[in-house]
């Protein structure tokens, strides 16, 4: 049966009909569906571990236990589970374990975007990367096998363009579940210590030599002849392009890019004239195939930044330019960055530390975006979990300068990710700094998937849901309190006094995110008075989607009135989209914006 | 031996939250049940905020890429009045658009600091091949809800391809719990008609 999917959803079809039981991850774009769609297949066993680390060290666990263990997710997220992969490397597993790493060329939702095809080289683990949906319904299975065979972990590496690209599938009628679940001691391969993980460093080297000589035999590296002229190595996504531009060069398509086909290499090198390597990102085929002696024509006209599309690759090999059609340079066409929802409770919040003068260290979320005009209420994004840490730094760098003027804002999700550690850090180092936790209630950036705050799992069961103030008090805070950031009088002064409290204090800036299904905060939309705005724009300033402003200059004369000699216009609320928050009701100075029937 | 693509490429274009996606991924189930080889491709996460969204749709014979390159779209439907604009550098003298009049202000529109570009439709005219306007918005209204905007683009992008208009009910019906497939349906048929 034929199925359109994307590339993440293919590759949840594939674990399961391969008979893929397990699975864990943590939500980040674009890996987030992969999971979120295996959770839904009969008898499946898949939870948000609360960051990848956790997701990694639970799938080792369940893969010790004779399981094949599927973990998902983005390129960054690999960082976080750097530690475990390099010594389950070491380790090996029982069952079968595959990690998908979803790569982000372009950055189209990322901080940076490391090609994280070096981590397999960097760990000694063989890595995949299919091209399209099919591929990667298939390639997963494929892992799955070589993870059994040669008991290796193996990585499946995905680019936002496979995972969120959708194409035809050809579904397959799943395995039974194979019941291979045992308790298996075995230190000498499972205890780690300098003494066993020596000997276990040689059978790693043993394990790639004998995946060296498979690469060679893999039918999913293939050369495909045409003309002798010109040959193409590449793999992944930029095959498609390559192959959409180019369809009469010869090819060799690597599915397994770690390690590489030397042999299908060499023996390619011998049948065409003149090779281009085609690959996003880091020159990681062209070192190799350079080293053994190849010479190939790669980075030198291909960039290293960005994700390639067949037009990028046209014109690096044929120098031409393509045709396009341009806007007269007289045209500004205004810029339409993501921004927050109308009703976003981060928007109060990031107002009111926008207004005063202190350094907000931030991090990964929706609430990020509050570092633009006008709010700019958030001045670094590094990693998941960095803000209190860097918050504490800055803090105790400044010392008595920096007293009551550092911050750092965290997301719930992004707490429980990566926050604790740092959180107990402020608590034991005596730090000054204040850390507010943007509790909204979910995942919101990657679309409201659960955590260990929100009381469900990923398969929808009840459970404890951790609560922060505790937490905090726990942890050793001297001060912890909750506000609701649609109030933002209460905000003001609850952070102004924290700011200036000796200690360690905490703030909750509790409101459900206005996408969240089971907090609906949604209320009547506002309106402007036309006979009260005086068109100062105080409410354009927490720059609500919602609110816009009405130019006078553009209207006929006479259908508007001037409230005052000197206006330009004023504001208006669109109706559809305004939630009835009342932030920016709380800034008008003369209560122009109201509910309708008030 | 060398397999050849054969593709014709739509981009859809609009703002985060106006259902783009949905029409995309109803555009690709409809060419896949009329038996053509088809690739859609679009980014999610941060881009959903409020921001420009786009997704492409390539099909025909054998589709190699899921992304269109610029310069070669046959067909842009863009679901906002500007964002048409955005994505000039991705059409050719051939190239067709639809238009929906609708306009959602940027955020430097919003704040007084830029102007919302009053001439769309005049500045891609006799630039490309053709350019049609639905008021998608109204239409919308007209068939029970605003937020079958984007069934309506659909409609009026389905009245310039080659599928049977069967085809469209059926996966229109698949798509929508039962209560909205009316709505939708009524949209696509205005859609359809407005062209």
């Amino acid at each position: 049966m034929k199925a359109l999917l994307s590339g993440n959803e293919a590759i949840a079809r594939g674990a399961y009909e391969y008979g893929v039981r397990f699975g864990a991850g943590y939500p980040g774009t674009p890996s987030t569906e992969i999971l979120e769609e295996f959770s839904r297949y009969d008898g499946v066993y898949a939870e948000w571990s609360p960051n990848e680390k956790v997701a990694l060290e639970v799938g080792i666990g369940a893969a010790l236990a004779g399981e094949m263990a599927l973990v998902t997710m983005k390129h960054v997220g690999l960082n976080v589970a750097a530690d475990p992969l390099f010594t389950v490397s070491y380790t090996g597993i029982n069952g079968a374990l595959v990690i998908v790493s979803a790569d982000d060329p372009s950055m189209h939702s990322s901080q940076n975007e490391q090609d994280n095809r070096n981590y397999a080289k960097f760990a000694k683990i063989p890595m995949l990367e299919p091209a399209d949906s099919e591929e990667a319904r298939r390639f997963v299975k494929i892992a799955f096998e070589i993870s059994k065979k040669h008991d290796t972990p193996v990585i499946l590496r995905t680019t936002t363009r496979v995972s969120h690209s959708k194409g035809i599938v050809e579904l397959e009628e799943p395995r039974p579940y194979e019941d291979n679940r045992i308790i298996k001691y075995d230190a000498a391969k499972y205890v780690m210590v300098p003494a066993m993980a020596r000997i276990r460093r040689h059978e790693v080297e043993k394990r790639l030599k004998v995946l060296r000589d498979l690469a060679d035999n893999f039918p999913e590296n293939r050369i495909e002849l045409a003309d002798k002229k010109i040959g193409i190595i590449t793999s992944g996504m930029c095959y498609n392009y390559a192959k959409s531009k180019f369809p009469d060069f010869s090819y060799l398509k690597c599915g397994m890019v770690y390690p590489l086909p030397v042999g299908l290499i060499r023996k390619f090198a011998s049948q065409v004239e003149k090779i281009y390597v085609i690959e996003e990102l880091d020159p990681f085929i062209e070192e190799q195939v350079k080293a053994i002696g190849i010479p190939v024509v790669g980075k030198e006209i291909f960039p290293y930044t960005g994700e390639f599309d067949p037009g990028i690759i046209y014109e690096a090999i044929t120098g031409k330019k393509i045709a396009t059609l341009t806007l007269p340079p007289e045209v500004a066409l205004p810029p339409r960055p993501p921004n927050l929802c109308p009703g976003c409770p981060h928007r109060g919040l990031f107002y009111i530390l926008g207004k005063l003068k202190v350094f907000v260290t931030g991090d990964i979320g929706c609430y990020t975006l509050a570092f633009m005009k006008p709010l700019e209420g958030l001045h670094s994004c590094i990693c998941m979990g960095a803000s209190i840490g860097m918050a504490h730094g800055m803090s105790k760098a400044l010392g008595e300068r920096g007293k009551g003027k550092v911050i750092g804002v965290i997301g719930d999700s992004t707490f429980l990710h990566s926050g604790i550690t740092p959180l107990l850090n402020v608590a034991y180092n005596k730090g000054e700094a204040l850390i507010i936790i943007c509790d909204n209630r979910t995942t919101a950036m990657t679309g409201m998937q659960e955590h260990p705050g929100t009381g469900f799992t990923l398969q929808g069961a009840s459970t404890k849901a951790l609560s922060y103030e505790a937490l905090g008090e726990v942890l050793g805070m001297d001060s912890v309190r909750v506000i609701d950031p649609y109030n933002l009088k209460e905000t003001e002064e609850v952070i102004e006094e924290e700011l200036n409290r000796e200690g360690a204090s905490l703030i909750i800036s509790r409101r459900a995110c206005v996408l969240y299904r089971r907090e609906k905060t949604k209320q009547t939309p506002l309106w402007v008075e036309e006979e009260k705005c005086i068109g100062c724009g105080r409410c354009l300033d927490i720059g609500c989607p919602a609110i816009s402003w009405v130019n006078f200059d553009d209207m006929p004369p006479g259908s508007y009135k001037k409230i005052t000699k000197k206006q330009k216009g004023r504001a208006e609320i669109d109706p559809d989209a305004c939630t009835g928050c009342s932030v920016c009701a709380q800034l008008c100075k003369t209560r122009a914006i109201i509910k309708r029937g008030d | 031996m060398t397999e050849r693509e054969k593709a014709e490429n739509i981009l859809l274009a609009g703002v985060g939250g106006q259902g783009i996606l949905k029409a995309s991924d109803i555009i690709c189930q409809a060419i896949m049940e009329a038996g053509w080889d088809v690739k859609k491709s679009e980014v999610h996460g941060m881009a959903q905020r409020g921001g420009s969204v786009t997704s492409h749709v390539r099909y025909g014979a054998k589709v190699f890429s899921p992304v269109t390159g610029k310069g070669e779209v046959n067909v842009l439907v863009s679901f906002e009045l500007l964002e048409a604009l955005r994505y000039i550098d991705y059409l050719n003298s051939n190239s067709k658009v639809i238009l929906n009049d609708y306009r959602v202000n940027p955020p430097a529109v919003n704040l007084g600091n830029m102007k919302y570009p009053e001439n769309v439709f005049e500045l891609l005219q006799g630039k490309v091949a053709i350019v049609s306007i639905v008021s998608a918005r109204s239409l919308a209204r007209e068939a029970g809800s605003v937020r079958a905007e984007n069934m309506v683009m659909v409609g009026a992008l389905a009245s310039w391809l080659p599928l049977e208009r069967n085809i469209w009910y059926k996966v229109i019906n698949e798509f929508f719990p039962p209560s909205l497939i009316s709505i939708n349906l009524r949209a696509f048929d205005l859609g359809y008609q407005a062209l």
